[in-house]
């Protein structure tokens, strides 16, 4: 298991590849790998943003975090899950969250990514501060939904 | 003997309040350390609360040594 926050910037597909060949996850046992990748977009309620920043809560977000990995892997047959989640100064098209989940079967990778990823957007304390290409700055204040 | 308390994002902003302690004895409740910093009667019920980094609600009690951190809705991811 990977918790991780950082402000460098996220290379998403580099970091799956490189904790596929460092975590203790063996090829050939896991046949379902859900992932959910989280992008700034240049957009926001109908006005353009050309930069953002994260804040956090530094101890509380990495904690709750933990916790729901933790909880995830004893609801569902996971062999493995990594959440990374940048913080700081992020611009349109960074990746601003990769999470990840492996399981022998699609049905339990799939659901337990859909939820840790709705548990973080609604309980972890992350606050996104945009930058408007008008100058503005405005604090997001809430998510969107996550079902359609 | 005292309580740290902490705002963030954009609460902090509105409330123009850095991060301060207050003397555990004066409070029993996060309510009251609530009103003692703010000034505010009530607590919006948008706020968000957590004692220790663990989500509480309003009449959580509190205790010296404890840190008390207010926050608006989460946005993250």
């Amino acid at each position: 298991m990977r918790i991780s926050i950082t402000s460098d910037p996220i290379e998403p597909w580099t970091l799956l590849h490189e904790f596929e060949q460092q975590s203790h996850l063996q090829q050939g046992k896991f046949g379902a790998t859900a992932v959910f990748i989280g992008t700034m977009r240049d957009i926001n309620e109908q006005q353009q943003v050309s930069s953002m920043t994260l804040e956090h809560y530094p101890g509380m977000t990495e904690k709750f975090l933990q916790t729901l990995a933790d909880e995830a892997l004893q609801k569902w047959q996971l062999q493995d899950v990594l959440i990374v989640h940048r913080v700081g100064q992020v611009a349109p098209a960074d990746t601003i969250v990769v999470v990840a989940v492996w399981s022998a079967h699609r049905a339990h990778a799939y659901e337990a990514n859909r939820h840790i990823m709705e548990a973080l957007k609604s309980r972890a304390p992350f606050w996104k501060k945009e930058q408007l290409a008008n100058g503005e700055l405005r604090w997001v204040e809430k998510n969107t939904p996550g079902t359609v | 003997m005292s309580i740290q308390v902490r705002f963030f994002a954009s609460l902090r902003e509105r409330l123009n309040q850095p991060d301060t302690q207050v003397p555990a004895q004066a409070v029993q409740t996060v309510l009251d350390i609530w009103q003692q910093v703010t000034g505010e009667s009530q607590l919006p019920a948008n706020v968000l609360i957590a004692v220790n980094m663990e989500y509480v609600d309003a009449a959580h009690a509190v205790n010296d040594g404890d840190e008390v951190a207010f926050f608006p809705p989460v946005t993250g991811g």
